[in-house]
Parts: structure tokens; C-alpha cells; sequence
């Protein structure tokens, strides 16, 4: 450890005023040390002789006087197997580990390794010795859960280098030297399995970006059809309290086609993820048959843990999810919720007394949102495999004013908004995604011909709706009402998803093609009725009928006798039987 | 070691500036001076300059008050013998018995585990219909009332705290009024209940910095009592009082506001209080419920905006009723699977068709025609609120079932009700009202429930 040190002089909340002898360098790693505790903290501000660093734990206790050690790093995480399946806090502390030994309480100033030391892992080498390899290139594999994990060349490498040893087949814990690597000079590195890397710096080690394309299948139909997402893309759900935010990526995490979800909890509540930590070990993966718990990892720093961890946890997150799209697959990572990371920078703003922007945030607020969602891509990697990291975040605008900074920012940088209402979430129509307000750059999975009808439908039937509460349905010509049954229609068996039921909980790509067929020609259809109660008692049946048919399974006889159902129904009603 | 310093640089708001070395971020020190004595904490320092906040205001301190470091952060005594006791914000006794010499424990204690916490699995009941029925309280929840002053609100909390099962209540005053305080004390006194009971009361007469004490205070005990196994409710009112002395103190220390004058931690600040609720596997359990006024009834005041993201629900008090729209218990469906087999769906029916009577009374408002359906929606939704909204019934969760079935009953036809046969088999009991249902089975309604 390099001797660098400084004295506190000033404590503001979490942020210390420290005077240094030599040298620090911005953003470096200091530790607070009072007897064994040492507090982690960064180096934000440096003037004169004075550095001004963020605290990422309680500072009660630190007195002017207190020495500090600057540590030359960066903040980082420990890269390597074993972290599938993991819970860490936003400064990647292994929670389990911690409460083995220190029961219910988070205690302050303790860092524990991220990867265990003493677990090992079967080695096959990939590589041989006078291979040329560049960062990020693949020494060997290793078998973590259901996957195929990458030993990788140091992703801080420059240039080619030349493999000087590989290790043989055998068990290694992730300390254990794997390879070494020889560069231009002559010089050697010693490759471990495990590697750190700074969370604030993108993990770049691929050939290119690539344009994402791909749909991200979350199952839930309203996003995959109306607002879809692409693997690699971006997506944000802003949403006043209570709308459905979390239940709606918790459902994601369970249901989105990827290779692993990343789940950062970032200044919500402990009692959510408590949620997935307890249901994601017995819940099996319909894709693998395995846990889910097997294909995710948990980033909490929740509400009530230490504000400056909350704004370093979506780094932390964003990286292990960078790591393993290195390794050829697809990652999502869903953050809930941006802007609790971002009233954490407003407050360290504040203590640092910058000028602030609106509502008191930064003014670098936007470039921040902007850089962070930059680090989602899909990627095409140097041995020709593709990966991707696909990035939701909520966010949590005061009041539930989209007009504020954060949803601001965001939208400005996302492929997709779903926005969610509360006067849906009011009316129980879950997910309560609004379909008239929200939107997707990405391709849907459905033709897009019967997607710009179904919109059509939508928004028709909504401006019917508003006439009909001052004209009252008398006042409302046939046609009309008859486009607004059939946006209820398709809003009640279409749009609205039950997220309890077995069936109707989870979409499959396919059924999704099928079933919106299936409802185009059901808008599409010219149908009549003799008067409004008939209309109204029409399609009430056949929303019954369709909720039926969504809550059998597809494999399921009762299918396609369902469909045939709902088909004779609609025939009866355009004549052409 | 000691260290005692008689110069104050600097007196604003509640804040002093002394000069002083070898002090603590959030030690305490005691203020005195003639006539004048307060306990203060460290919350700034810069170099030799170390700001305190005096607990009981800055009034009448003399720049040469005598300020003494006592090298400690901020405890409270704990011991069993809290119970039956009231004391103020500041923890001295306001009953007129002798301090409590108990251990003394932080009041600001570290964040629990999330690896540590387990899914709340336990009903509390309340023995009101409108939160047992259809937004049950859960052991371990945090909760908030908003509601606008003028509401029933204390007199609902005593209720809730006297019926629920809990070992103990801990009950937090903020700005509270003299004669509320001395309602909460004579009603778990009169109920018997004040001795399971300790109370925190900083009344609208007291220092605000003694307000923000309170919340701490109650958690931590509240948490002690719970790490010994028992099931606390503790109970918080005012936190919009709480909010506002956070507010004054902010823009004392010249903080950059957020929005509409609160500091920006607000919500970290409201979050760091109600995550102390918590269900400790093989202990006991911390339940939060509290009383947020909302200025100017406005749900997105920064107040309830705030606070609503952090809870795990609302209930709105509106007009003397827990209103049924808009009130939330996040945690409901952890337990009313497992209270009766029609516990779900009497919450969904009943709440569905006072929605469509709601419907209907505006349609009346509005002078439309009355169909027979919205006749009896209209004798539904007078029962429900006359039998089962009333914030004066006090029924045990099954009888308030029951009562349901027989509102259904009373005004509709069992298959109008939408609910599945087999339900309406085993639970429903036959019209009470055998001409009513008779008149009203002629005219079907054209639009039914969904189920
Ligand atoms: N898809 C859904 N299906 C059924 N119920 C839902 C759904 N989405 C939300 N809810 C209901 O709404 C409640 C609140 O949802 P959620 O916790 O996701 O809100 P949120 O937007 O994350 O709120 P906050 O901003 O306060 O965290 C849930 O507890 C649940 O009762
Ligand atoms: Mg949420």
C-alpha cells in the first residue's frame, strides 16, 4: 500500500475535507481510520493542499485529526466466478458473508472480499503458450453454474501481448495464478483468475458496437409488442409511487430472455429484494430448468444503507454486467431506482456547494444519466461472439411530474419509455404501462401493419371515451362506441397482463405473434350490432372467453378449441359465417 | 477526556459555531450558561470551527456559554422499566417520576442486513373492516395516515393500537398538541394498555430540534424491544412535523433546498426512520405506523410524495373513513391468502361495485336516468359505508366477512355479484330483503361486475 496519507479537517454529512502531504490523485481510494475502522471513501475535489472526499459510510465519530490513507486505486470490483448468485451492497460486499459474521446489522468500516477465496473452480485452458492475445481475450474456462465462465487477459492489458504459460487442467481458487503473459519488452504479468476493475471506466475489450436489434422478450405483452425492448438497448419506467414499477421489473428479472439479469436495488426497499432473495433459490428458470437465483446477481443498497454506496452501486452493477457480456452473453440489468441515485449526487452537489441546476440537482446531472446508459450496447467481441448488456432503470419523479430533471435526462438518452399511469394503476389495469403516452425505437415482434391498427384503435377509443362523459352513450354514434368497446377489448385481454397467473403471467415470443393475430382480426372486423346493450354484452363475452383462452396453456387441448370459439363468435357478428 | 470551550463564534437559527479541537462528527456536548442549560450535537466541522445543533433552541445563550464535549453520541436509556413511562423529546421524564437509570443505547443504530430480513408472513388485526378486510396491516410494515389536519387521525392510531396484537407500543409525539398527548395517555390508560406502552412526546410547545429526536428515540427502543423478541408497534404522528423541523434546520445550515424548501435527504432522511420496521428471523418484530398530514390535502407535497415511495402502502383518512380508493397495504397478499378462503374475493367484489356505485351516484349527481341496476348499487353503496366503512365498527375479521356476504346479500343477486359459484355456495346467505331482490331480479343489470 502506498504511504500517502492526509489529516480530516472538516466533516459535512458524508463528505471529509482532508489535508495531504504529497500527492492524490482525483477519484483515488482514501480509508478513514479511526482504531480498526477503516471508512472507504473516494476523492471527488481536490484544491491546494486540500482534497474533499465522499465517506460511503456513516462518518459519526470522525474528529479533525483523524489520519487518512490514500490507496492509489480507483474504486473497483473483484472480477470472477462466484459472482452469479450473489447479493452484494453498492461497494460489492458479499451481504451473506457479512451477516454470517455480524448477524442482523450492517457494521461500519468493514470490507470483505467479494469472491471467496476458498472456493475452487475446475480450470481448462483455452490458450496456448506463444498465442498473441489481446485484453479481454479468452486463457481458459472455468464452469460457473450453467455456464461456460471466461478466464480472461487482464482487461487493462495494452496491446498484444504473447502467452508465456497457461495453467494446466485443475482446480484453482480465483487468487491462483492461471497464466502469464509476456509484452513487447519482455515484460511478464501473471494472470489470476480473478481481475479488479475500476466501476467507473466501461469494460471496452470488444471489435465493435453493434446496432441492437435482437428483441429483448420480456413476456410482458404490452412491452413486447407496444414498447419493445432490444437486447443491448435501453429502457427507463418512470411512474409515481405505487404504479407498478418495481412489481413490473421484478417480473422481468424473472421472465426476460438473457443470459443473466443483474438486479441493482438501488435506494428502495430492503423488504423488495428480500423478496427475490427468498423466491429467486426456488423458482426454476423455464429456459434452463435451473434456479433463477443460478443466472443473477443482486447489487442492494437500499434506502436506509449509506447514501454515497446508493450512487456507486449502479457502476458496480453495470460493470459485473460488462464483465460478463465479455464472455458472449446477454445480460440485462435493471436498476430501480435512477433517481435515488441521483438525489445522491444532488446531495454530495450540495455539500460541495456547486452551482445547482434545476430542482437542486447538478448541472452535470444529464451527462451523468447519459454516460451511464451509454455503457449498455450490444457488441460483437474479437472472436466473432456477440454479447450485450441491456439497461432498464425506473425512476421515481417527484409528485409523479415527468417534466422533472431526472425523467428528463433520461428520456433523452433511452430506446424506450414506458411510462407508467396512475390513473391506470388507480383502475387496477396492470402493468399499468400507459399505451397512449409511451414509446419504443426498437422493432416490435409483430407485423407492423397490425400494430399501427391496434394504436389506431387505442387512441380512437380513448378520444370516444372522453366524448362519451359529456355526450353520454346516447350521444355516441355506433361506429364509435364500437371502436371504443373494441380498445377496451383489447385493452382488457391485451394489455393488461395477470402477473399471479401461471399462464397469463408470462408471454412467450410466439404466443405473442399468435394471440395479436388473432386480435387484428378482431379490430379489423366490420362488426354491427342492432343496438349499444347488444355491442356492450358482445364483447363482453368475448373478453371473457379471451381471458379464458390467455390463462390456458398453449400446449394445452383447450387451445385451440378456444380460439376456434372465439372465431365463431366474431363471424356470428360480421355475418359472413 | 473533556473538553470544555467557552467561545461561540457563531449563533444562528438553532445552530452554534464554537472553536474547538479533538471533537467528533455527531457527539454531543451540554450548553450552559446562567439560566440556561441544553444538550447539543456536533453536525459540521471544519477545521477548529465545530457547529452544533442545541436541542432546545438557541434562545437566550450567551456567546460565552459554557459548551462541554462529552466524547458520546446520542443514547437512551433502556430498560423494561419503560414501560407505563412518558417522556419528552429529549427523553426526560414528563410524568413527573424519576429518570430512568437503564443501560443507554444509541439512538441511531446501524441498517439492518437485507440478507437478514425474511418476507413478513403475519396479519395484525385491527378489528376495522376497512384495513382488515381490504388493506390488511402486516407485521413488520411501515405505514403512513394521510389524511389533513382536522381528521380523527390520533384517535384511529390509539384504536389500531389497542386492538392489534402487539407485546408493545411505542408511541412517538411530534409537534403533537398538549390535549392529544393527553388523549393517547388516558386511552391506553383507560384501555389498560399503558403499560405495555412508552411514550416520546415532543408537544408543539418544545424546541424543534427535540423533534427530530423523537423518531430515533421510539425506533431504537422499539428495536431493542424487538431484538428481545417482542412484536413493537410503534407509532409516529406527526411526521409532516418531523419533515418540517428537518426543513428549518436545512436551510439554517444554508443548504441548497430541492423542492418547494425541503432539503434534498428528504427522502433519504424519511427512508433511514421507516426502514427500521422489520420482522427479525427468531426475534421479533419492528411495525411502523404513521400519521403524515398533507398540507393543502395535496398527495404530491414532497411529504407524502416522499414518504408514499418509501412506505409499503397508504391509507387515506378522508372525511372521518379510510377510503377504499387510492389506500394501499403493499404486504395484504403475504397474508390474506391464508385468512379465509373468501377473504380475496369479498375484497375485490365489495371494492369493485362500490366503484361502480360511485359510478352511479354520479351519474345521479348529473341528473341521468336511474336504471335498477343503479338502484341497487345505490342501496349497496349506502350499506357498505353505513356497516362497514364507518371508522366505529369494530368487528373481528370474519364477522366483517360475514357482514359482506350479507351486504351482497341484501342488494344483490348472487351471480350480479360476479363471484364464483362455489363461493357464493358455501358463504353467501340468502337475501334478507326478499322483495328488494325480487323487484331488482326483473330487470337484469346490463353491465355485471367483472369477476
Ligand atoms: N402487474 C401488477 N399486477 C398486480 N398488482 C400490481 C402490479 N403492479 C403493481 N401492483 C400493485 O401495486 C403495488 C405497488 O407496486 P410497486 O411496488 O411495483 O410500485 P412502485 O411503482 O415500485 O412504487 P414505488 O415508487 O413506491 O417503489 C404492489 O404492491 C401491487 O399491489
Ligand atoms: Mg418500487
Amino acid at each position: 500500500m502506498s504511504a500517502r496519507s492526509g489529516r480530516v479537517i472538516g466533516v459535512n454529512g458524508n463528505l471529509v475535507t482532508v489535508e495531504f502531504d504529497e500527492t492524490v490523485s482525483q477519484n483515488e481510494v482514501a480509508y478513514v481510520t479511526q482504531g480498526d475502522v477503516r471508512l472507504v471513501a473516494e476523492v471527488l475535489r481536490v484544491r491546494g493542499h486540500y482534497a474533499d472526499i465522499q465517506v460511503f459510510e456513516s462518518t459519526a465519530g470522525v474528529q479533525a485529526g483523524d489520519r487518512v490513507e490514500f490507496t492509489g486505486e480507483l474504486l473497483s470490483v473483484e472480477l470472477g466466478p462466484g459472482l452469479l448468485a450473489q447479493v452484494f451492497d453498492g461497494l460489492q460486499n458479499p451481504l451473506n458473508v457479512i451477516a454470517e459474521e455480524h448477524g442482523f446489522f450492517l457494521p461500519r468500516g468493514q470490507q470483505v472480499d467479494a469472491l471467496r477465496r476458498d472456493t475452487t473452480w475446475e480450470f481448462t485452458p483455452k490458450a496456448t503458450p506463444g498465442d498473441r492475445v489481446r485484453a479481454g481475450d479468452t486463457l481458459g474456462v472455468v464452469t460457473e453454474g450453467m455456464f461456460e465462465h471466461r478466464i480472461m487477459v487482464p482487461f487493462a492489458t495494452e496491446g498484444v501481448v504473447t502467452v508465456a504459460e497457461v495453467a494446466s487442467d485443475g482446480a484453482c481458487t480465483v487468487t491462483d495464478r492461471v497464466a502469464a503473459l509476456e509484452g513487447p519488452g519482455g515484460a511478464r504479468h501473471e494472470v489470476r483468475m480473478m481481475q479488479t476493475w475500476p466501476v467507473r471506466r466501461p469494460i471496452r475489450c470488444y471489435a465493435e458496437r453493434l446496432m441492437p436489434t435482437d428483441q429483448l422478450v420480456t413476456k410482458q405483452r404490452i412491452l413486447d409488442t407496444f414498447f419493445p425492448v432490444a437486447k443491448g438497448g435501453t429502457f427507463c419506467i418512470p411512474g409515481p409511487f405505487g404504479a407498478g414499477k418495481t412489481v413490473l421489473q421484478q417480473l422481468t428479472s424473472r421472465h426476460a430472455d438473457v443470459d443473466i439479469v443483474i438486479v441493482a436495488a438501488c435506494g428502495e426497499r430492503a423488504g423488495e429484494v428480500v423478496e427475490t432473495l427468498r423466491e429467486f433459490p426456488v423458482l426454476t428458470d423455464p429456459r434452463t430448468g435451473r434456479s433463477l437465483m443460478e443466472r443473477t446477481v443482486i447489487i442492494c443498497n437500499t434506502s436506509s444503507m449509506p447514501v454515497a454506496a446508493r450512487e456507486a452501486s449502479v457502476y458496480t452493477a453495470v460493470t459485473i454486467a460488462e464483465y460478463y457480456r465479455q464472455m458472449g452473453l446477454q445480460v440485462l440489468l435493471l436498476a430501480d431506482s435512477t433517481s435515488r441515485w441521483a438525489q445522491a449526487l444532488r446531495e454530495m452537489s450540495g455539500r460541495l456547494e456547486e452551482i445547482p441546476g434545476e430542482e437542486a440537482f447538478p448541472a452535470y446531472l444529464e451527462s451523468v444519466i447519459a454516460a451511464f446508459y451509454e455503457r449498455a450496447g450490444c457488441v460483437r467481441l474479437h472472436d466473432g461472439s456477440t454479447g450485450s448488456v441491456t439497461i432498464g432503470g425506473t425512476v421515481s419523479p417527484a409528485g409523479g411530474d415527468f417534466e422533472e430533471p431526472v425523467t428528463q435526462s433520461t428520456l433523452k438518452v433511452v430506446g424506450a419509455f414506458h411510462g407508467l399511469s396512475q390513473r391506470r394503476a388507480d383502475a387496477r389495469r396492470y402493468p399499468a404501462i400507459d399505451p397512449l403516452d409511451s414509446w419504443s425505437k426498437y422493432p416490435s415482434l409483430v407485423p407492423e401493419h397490425d400494430l399501427k391498427m391496434a394504436r389506431q384503435v387505442l387512441t380512437k377509443g380513448h378520444e370516444v371515451e372522453e366524448m362519451m362523459k359529456v355526450v353520454e352513450e346516447e350521444g355516441t354514434s355506433m361506429a364509435d362506441f364500437i371502436v371504443y368497446l373494441k380498445a377496451e377489448y383489447l385493452d382488457a385481454v391485451y394489455l393488461q397482463q395477470d402477473a399471479f397467473d401461471p399462464v397469463d403471467g408470462a408471454t412467450s415470443g410466439d404466443r405473442q405473434r399468435h394471440v395479436f393475430a388473432q386480435m387484428a382480426q378482431v379490430l379489423a372486423a366490420p362488426v354491427d350490432f342492432p343496438d349499444k346493450n347488444a355491442a356492450r354484452g358482445f364483447f363482453q363475452s368475448l373478453t371473457q372467453t379471451t381471458r379464458d383462452w390467455n390463462t390456458t396453456a398453449m400446449d394445452d387441448e383447450q387451445f385451440e378449441a378456444l380460439q376456434r370459439r372465439l372465431s365463431d363468435m366474431l363471424c356470428e357478428v360480421t355475418g359472413d359465417a | 477526556m473533556r473538553k470544555v470551550y467557552r467561545e461561540i463564534s457563531e449563533i444562528a437559527g438553532n445552530v452554534i459555531t464554537v472553536l474547538a479541537t479533538g471533537v467528533g462528527n455527531g457527539e454531543l456536548a451540554t450548553v450552559t450558561a446562567p439560566g440556561f442549560g441544553s444538550l447539543a450535537q456536533v453536525i459540521r466541522i471544519m477545521g477548529d470551527h465545530v457547529s452544533l445543533q442545541v436541542f432546545s433552541g438557541t434562545r437566550g445563550i450567551p456567546t460565552d456559554a459554557e459548551v462541554r464535549f462529552l466524547n458520546e453520541q446520542l443514547r437512551t436509556p433502556y430498560a423494561d422499566a419503560l414501560l407505563g413511562r412518558v417522556f419528552d423529546g429529549g427523553g426526560r421524564p414528563r410524568d413527573g417520576r424519576p429518570a430512568l437509570d437503564g443501560d443507554l443505547i444509541p439512538i441511531v443504530t446501524p441498517p439492518v442486513n437485507p440478507a437478514k430480513r425474511i418476507i413478513p408472513r403475519n396479519m395484525i388485526r385491527t378489528g376495522i373492516p376497512m384495513i382488515d378486510i381490504f388493506n390488511s396491516l402486516v407485521e413488520s410494515q411501515k405505514l403512513p395516515i394521510f389524511s389533513v389536519a382536522g381528521e380523527p387521525y390520533n384517535p384511529l392510531l390509539a384504536r389500531i393500537a389497542l386492538n392489534a396484537e402487539v407485546d408493545i407500543i411505542v408511541l412517538g409525539g411530534m409537534g403533537l398538541k398538549f390535549d392529544d398527548y393527553l388523549y393517547f395517555r388516558d386511552t391506553l390508560e383507560g384501555e389498560g394498555a399503558l403499560s405495555r406502552s412508552v411514550l416520546y412526546v415532543h408537544t408543539a410547545a418544545d424546541s424543534v430540534v427535540e423533534c427530530l429526536l423523537v423518531p430515533d428515540t421510539c425506533l431504537a427502543v422499539a428495536e431493542q424491544f424487538a431484538l428481545e423478541g417482542k412484536r413493537v408497534l410503534v407509532l409516529l404522528t406527526d411526521m409532516s412535523n418531523f419533515a418540517d423541523a428537518l426543513k428549518e434546520v436545512a436551510i439554517t445550515m444554508e443548504q441548497i433546498p430541492s423542492t418547494r424548501g425541503y432539503p434534498g435527504d428528504l427522502y433519504s432522511q424519511l427512508a433511514a426512520r421507516y426502514e427500521k420496521a422489520v420482522d427479525f428471523e427468531g426475534a421479533g418484530s419492528v411495525t411502523v405506523l404513521a400519521v403524515t398530514t398533507m398540507p393543502g390535502d395535496d398527495v404530491t407535497h414532497p411529504i407524502p410524495d416522499n414518504t408514499g415511495y418509501i412506505t409499503e402502502g397508504q391509507f387515506y383518512l378522508r372525511n372521518g373513513r379510510i377510503e377504499p380508493f387510492g389506500s394501499l397495504s403493499r404486504l395484504k397478499q403475504q397474508v390474506n391468502a391464508r385468512t379465509r378462503d373468501d377473504h380475496r374475493t369479498i375484497m375485490n367484489t365489495m371494492i369493485q361495485l362500490y366503484a361502480a356505485y360511485k359510478e352511479s351516484l354520479e351519474k345521479q349527481s348529473m341528473g341521468f336516468r336511474m336504471s335498477a341496476w343503479d338502484h341497487k348499487l345505490l342501496k349497496y353503496g349506502a350499506l357498505f359505508e353505513r356497516r362497514l366503512m364507518d371508522l366505529s365498527v369494530n368487528i373481528p375479521l370474519e364477522e366483517a366477512l360475514d357482514l359482506g356476504w350479507q351486504i351482497l346479500a341484501d342488494c344483490f343477486e348472487p351471480q350480479e355479484t360476479g363471484i364464483q359459484t362455489s363461493l357464493c355456495e358455501r358463504f353467501m346467505p340468502s337475501s334478507s330483503d326478499e322483495e328488494l331482490a325480487a323487484a331488482c331480479a326483473l330487470d337484469a343489470p346490463a353491465v355485471s361486475p367483472a369477476g
